[in-house]
């Protein structure tokens, strides 16, 4: 293996890639695992990774963006682990949730809307990315983890469904489920701050 | 008539694939009579705005010691790291 800071590697030291890149990494891989350990977990994997495909980096364009790309897959592979059939989130879809929202009719039992919301101006304060992170937070994990995946990862359903073996009708699911009691988790926050 | 229950959940679906015509049509009307509804499709798709446009801000404040590797966990990497190197 070449030597770290060779030439042939351009400015890669994977002698500092810790105190450089490590802060970045965690808080991106924290922001879509929402789990400490997890988190550092993966931050390590990707530095392993990437000293054992040193020979494949180019050398061409930034470091971070390379060690960003890596941190990127293991990141879902994370998320394929902990929801692996039998694992601790399991397959299960957990409870339907929607008894709470709707009537027997079918209509809101309550005004979805969130009062007083501003959205281009809530973007810009931290209570509201405090109340969406503990929103999150507070998801059953399986559905977080499929909201992380679609909406922070962007990735496609087709790559979601593939991914955690099941069926796009089931991430629909998912996906409502969760937008449901982040709505409400969010109304029920947001509103006690007064005007976003 | 479309109940607001499966309204929601086609609302939702409709931001991972495009609805079938005449359920696209349904949905339409409903929300047009329905600003419960309307305002959760608005919302919907402000909570993936917001998401994609700021995912690290979900992660927290950078630099406080929330969001950055505890030093424990630096010297753990570091070491693997070095464990790694030269194999």
């Amino acid at each position: 293996m070449a030597s770290a800071g060779s030439p042939s590697h351009g400015t890669v030291d994977p002698a500092t890639w810790v105190d450089r890149h490590g802060d970045t990494l965690y808080r991106y891989a924290l922001s879509r695992l929402r789990d400490p350990d997890a988190a550092e977990e993966v931050v390590q994997e990707t530095f392993v990774a990437a000293l054992h495909s040193l020979d494949q980096y180019s050398g061409r364009g930034a470091e971070g963006a390379w060690l960003l790309g890596i941190l990127k897959r293991k990141v879902v592979d994370c998320v394929r682990r902990r929801n692996r059939p039998g694992s601790a989130t399991g397959a299960e879809m957990g409870a339907d949730p929607s008894e709470a929202f709707f009537d027997g009719r079918g209509n809101w039992r309550f005004d979805p809307r969130i009062a007083k919301m501003r959205p281009d101006a809530c973007l810009e304060r931290d209570e509201f990315w405090q109340t969406f992170r503990g929103c999150l937070k507070g998801l059953p994990p399986r559905q977080a983890d499929v909201f992380s995946l679609r909406e922070m990862e962007e990735l496609s359903t087709d790559n979601i469904c593939k991914e955690l073996q099941i069926t796009a009708s089931n991430l629909w699911v998912l996906l409502h489920r969760a937008r449901l009691q982040l709505m409400r988790c969010m109304k029920v926050h947001l509103e006690r701050w007064g005007d976003l | 008539m479309l109940r607001c229950r499966e309204v929601s959940k086609l609302v939702s679906e409709s931001m991972e694939r495009k609805l079938p015509f005449g359920t696209r049509m349904q949905v339409w009307m409903h929300l047009m009579l329905c600003r419960f509804c309307a305002g959760f499709a608005r919302q919907v798709r402000f909570l993936r705005r917001a998401a994609r446009q700021s995912p690290e801000r979900l992660a927290g404040s950078p630099s406080t010691p929330e969001t950055t590797l505890s030093q424990e966990a630096r010297e753990r990497i570091k070491a693997a790291l070095r464990g790694n190197n030269g194999s």
